[in-house]
């Protein structure tokens, strides 16, 4: 569905050798302290000089340092969800070693694996299961190494806080940092030969019964939030180098225009101002950042005259439901025969719903840094795939991947395949061009603008109700702009800005996705079909992913649609829901959610309410990729105003085994207020000519005026089950748990997203 | 034309070079080397780059260097240390408030200034004393409860 692709070659220069570009960004994170093997057998299992940096060796995942401390290799990185706590705790307990002494170390290429990237809520479900088995092979590989110098079985000996010691006799005894500190494993682990997401190399050692976990399950904090505070720690718009330049990129005022004549002489009296201009690519460079900003805004410009390639805002779902699908997909198993349970229906329930553009718009536009000296190129970048975008520059830099050195440095924000990838790419062009080192950040108009889009959709969706009031067919289909115009990662020049505007050739991709629960209908399908990109060339509606890609849209429709079916069964939204659903651990959630929340059983819509404001009750559920979370909303309706507030949000969340529950619980609380603010705010703007809402006024989100007076998160935990997903699974059913309390509240059904102020009044009139 | 100012910024007096027109911001993260007031918008629309002028909070991403004067300014750098920790720091701590931590300067800078002027905040109070400010991690359930925090530690 999504084309990640494997990058060509990884790094084979030791870590020793790449030591030196280390300590610009991080320190060194092993001490180099080269203690000699003091046996054969130890000198097998470990080495002075590090393996090569690949996914079949221990040491490219876990060290343990002269001191006895651990360091933690990781290919993925942290969004501000605590991630890094999350690995750090799984490490510390595979290895028995206090979860202070672990460091983690992640996304630098020099460092780590290509484990994907933050992606897909996958860090502890796929990449917390490959540290898991790295450090339990790091601790089997240890003990062995102490059985053979305190001359006992290893099934005699035990371990605490990194000490290796007899069972029966605690001073005889051998610590991690006596065994191995300061030199390398040299053991090789089982691959599945993967990179990305799906990378797993597991040992012999088996991870440890999760009954025993003393360090996994706890509420230990982050320690990266008091560097923050006090203003200690450094974003990627803050790193800088020595003979750095500033670089603003320059865009066209109709999208798909490109610059014709370009007026140096405008700029001339900026001091240090350089253009950069090739094709359609166009940035300006100069020594001091307001110079090179007033040199973006001063530049003369001839663009071409580009025929305006978007409809207007008001036909886009005429637009979407008209052009013909260039791929459709029946996604999962069909069950039944769906159009002939259509044919015999007492009668049919039909809907239709509407999702638009939507922006990442972090807080900041997205800024890198890229030096190229000596045929080394070093990038610093908040992207959430350092590898990838090692192979991006590296092709559009024309090097070879092992010169190219990608630092993961956190950004400013980041919520899946935002504008990150891009500006480093702009950054690499630039900074080849004038052969110094150049940072570029983008300005607002840029970030909102211009980054990667949430694809805009309709989806309709049916059901066939029998004489009896049963649902006996299900059919769903989704039509949208693809997931990925431009992929969720700048590994291939043509999907950046950069490779776009310098004329590669194009290959946008195809992809959407189905409602993930678990509605046992007689006769099922789901489906959804994509069209083309308006414009197929840097484009400022390209869509790529933004946080649980087609989640909200998709969950939106399906859980409001059930609703609907409910509500015309005249059945209570729960109850109609328990009667369907099949998981244990779906029910499970629902009726969670249903306890906390207080939910009576009733259908909807309330009939005890007159007057302008009212209230009302929704419940929607969902999975993801294992997870699974229910969730109710509390709104009270201005009728007059069309103002919705969402007064209490309800969640109940299983995602399995759980790490660490505080950070859990503030990364659901986060999904949850940015969740309301998609569902009653978010839309891109646009003309026919480019995307028109470029800044917070234009592109309004949730004030903290307007967020709920509560949120209760119900944590669900089951340590027996491998963890799955939390950064995504609870974005998608909370606009749909609006909707359903607006109809509640009202008796209106809103189909369309965002539900502002204008948006409810006009369905409510 | 490129103008020499003084800027007293955390109790330090520093000389640039600028634009008149230039923002405070690029003289407190480009010339004085103060990476914590961020770029977010330059439309004084989000509140990443607030710091405070003679004690009020100020978006630097639109105050022109040449206006400041002799103000003082105190960046979030300067409201407190880890040893001592302005009370707002050290309930962002304690309530774990940010993810990606780019608009904390918005936040802490703008409630330190209300909470110095305003003893025992209702929520309400507070919520209005926050509008506007941006966070785009949807972090604002813990950001008023670090502040509420911070209140009851301040009195």
């Amino acid at each position: 569905m999504t084309r990640i692709e494997k990058p060509d070659a990884f790094s084979r220069r030791s870590l020793l050798k790449a030591g030196g570009a280390l300590i610009v960004s991080i320190g060194a994170p092993v001490t180099f302290d080269i203690a000699q093997a003091d046996d054969a057998a130890n000198a097998a299992m470990s080495v002075a000089v590090k393996p090569a940096l690949t996914p079949d060796q221990l040491s490219s995942y876990i060290a343990v340092n002269a001191d006895g401390t651990i360091a933690a290799y990781f290919g993925k990185m942290d969004m501000g969800q605590g991630l890094f706590v999350a690995v750090g705790q799984i490490v510390a307990e595979e290895l028995d070693v206090p979860f202070d002494s672990v460091k983690v170390f992640m996304g630098d290429t020099a460092t780590s694996v290509n484990q994907g990237g933050a992606s897909g809520s996958t860090g502890i479900q796929e990449g917390g299961r490959q540290m898991r088995v790295a450090a339990a092979e790091a601790r089997r590989v240890l003990v062995q190494m102490a059985s053979d110098k305190l001359g006992m079985p290893a099934d005699q000996l035990a371990v605490a806080n990194g000490i290796v010691h007899a069972t029966g006799d605690a001073a005889k005894k051998v610590s991690y940092a006596d065994l191995i500190g300061g030199r390398y494993f040299n053991i090789h682990l089982d691959w599945n030969g993967k990179y990305g997401n799906p990378l797993y190399a597991p040992g012999k050692a088996q991870p440890k019964d999760p009954k025993t976990h003393t360090v996994v399950g706890q509420p230990i904090k982050r320690q990266d939030i008091a560097p923050r505070v006090f203003a200690q720690q450094d974003f990627c718009t803050d790193v800088k180098v020595p003979g750095m330049v500033h670089g603003r990129m320059i865009r066209p005022k109709v999208a798909g225009a490109v610059p014709l004549k370009v007026d140096e002489a405008s700029i001339k009296d900026i001091p240090g101002a350089q253009v950069v201009w090739k094709e359609g690519f166009l940035g300006v460079v100069a020594d001091k950042e307001w110079d090179a900003i007033k040199a973006s805004q001063q530049l003369k410009v001839e663009w071409s005259d580009a025929k305006p390639p978007f409809p207007n805002q008001a036909a886009l779902y005429d637009h979407i439901r008209s052009t013909p699908s260039r791929k459709r997909e029946v996604e999962g198993k069909e069950a039944g025969n769906v159009d002939d349970a259509f044919k015999t229906a007492a009668r049919v329930i039909k809907a239709e719903y509407e999702w638009p553009f939507q922006s990442h718009a972090s807080m900041g536009p997205a800024c890198s840094l890229v030096e190229i000296k000596d045929g080394h190129v070093t990038c610093w970048s908040g992207t959430q795939k350092s590898h990838f975008v090692r192979a991006g520059l590296a092709a559009i830099l024309q090097m070879p991947q092992d010169s190219v050195h990608v630092i993961w440095t956190p950004g400013p924000g980041s919520y899946g395949r935002n504008d990150a990838d891009d500006a480093a790419m702009d950054a690499a062009v630039l900074a080849k061009a004038v052969g110094k080192p150049v940072r570029v950040q983008y300005m607002r108009n840029q970030g909102t603008g211009w980054d990667p889009k949430g694809p805009a959709s309709i989806h309709q969706v049916r059901a066939a109700i029998d004489a009896q009031g049963n649902v006996v067919a299900y059919d769903f289909l989704s039509k949208a702009f693809s997931r990925v115009d431009v992929d969720t990662n700048g590994s291939k020049p043509y999907d950046t800005l950069a490779g776009q505007t310098l004329g590669v050739d194009l290959k946008s991709g195809d992809g959407f996705g189905i409602p993930s629960e678990s509605y046992s209908f007689a006769n099922k399908r789901t489906a959804w079909e994509v069209i083309p990109p308006l414009l197929d060339r840097a484009s400022p509606l390209r869509t790529s992913h933004l946080r649980d890609p087609v989640g909200p849209q998709i969950h939106f429709a399906s859980e409001s649609f059930m609703d609907e079916v409910a509500a015309s069964l005249d059945m209570d939204a729960i109850e109609f829901r328990l009667r369907y659903v099949k998981d244990p651990r779906d029910i499970a959630v629902i009726k969670a959610a249903a306890e906390k929340a207080g939910w009576q059983m009733r259908p909807s819509p309330r009939k005890d309410q007159t007057g302008d404001k009212v209230s009302g009750r929704g419940i929607a559920y969902a999975q993801r990729s294992g997870t699974r979370v229910a969730m109710i909303a509390e709104v009270d309706v201005d009728r007059r105003s069309g103002k919705i507030w969402v007064r209490r949000f309800t969640v109940a969340h299983d995602c399995g085994q759980i790490i660490n529950p505080d950070g859990l619980r503030l990364t659901v609380e986060g999904n949850i207020v940015q969740g309301i603010s998609r569902t009653l705010w978010e839309e891109v703007k646009f003309d026919n000519k480019n995307v028109t809402s470029v800044d917070w006024i234009t592109y309004p989100i949730l004030d903290i005026t307007e967020t709920p007076s509560q949120i209760d998160v119900v944590l669900i935990n089951h340590p027996e089950i491998a963890p799955s997903g939390a950064g995504e699974p609870s974005s998608r059913p909370i606009a749909a748990a609006i909707a359903n309390a607006v109809f509640d509240a009202t008796g209106v059904r809103i189909r369309r997203v965002p539900f502002s102020p204008d948006n409810v009044k006009s369905a409510l009139s | 034309m490129k103008q020499s100012y003084s800027l007293n910024v955390n109790g330090t007096v520093h000389k640039i070079e600028a634009d008149e027109d230039m923002p405070l911001l690029y003289a407190l993260r480009d010339d004085l080397g103060l990476n914590n007031p961020h770029f977010g918008c330059g439309l004084a629309q989000c509140g990443a780059c607030t710091v405070h002028v003679d004690g009020q909070p100020v978006r630097s991403c639109i105050t022109p260097v040449s206006s400041v004067g002799d103000s003082k300014v105190v960046t979030l750098a300067g409201l407190g240390t880890p040893d001592k920790p302005h009370p707002l720091q050290a309930a962002y701590v304690e309530e774990q408030v940010p993810q990606c931590g780019y608009c904390i300067n918005g936040w802490i800078m703008t409630a330190a200034a209300f909470l110095r002027d305003n003893k025992k905040p209702t929520d309400a109070q507070i919520k209005s004393a926050l509008e506007g400010l941006k966070c785009r991690c949807g972090t604002h359930m813990s950001i008023l409860r670090a502040v509420k925090r911070a209140a009851t530690m301040m009195g």
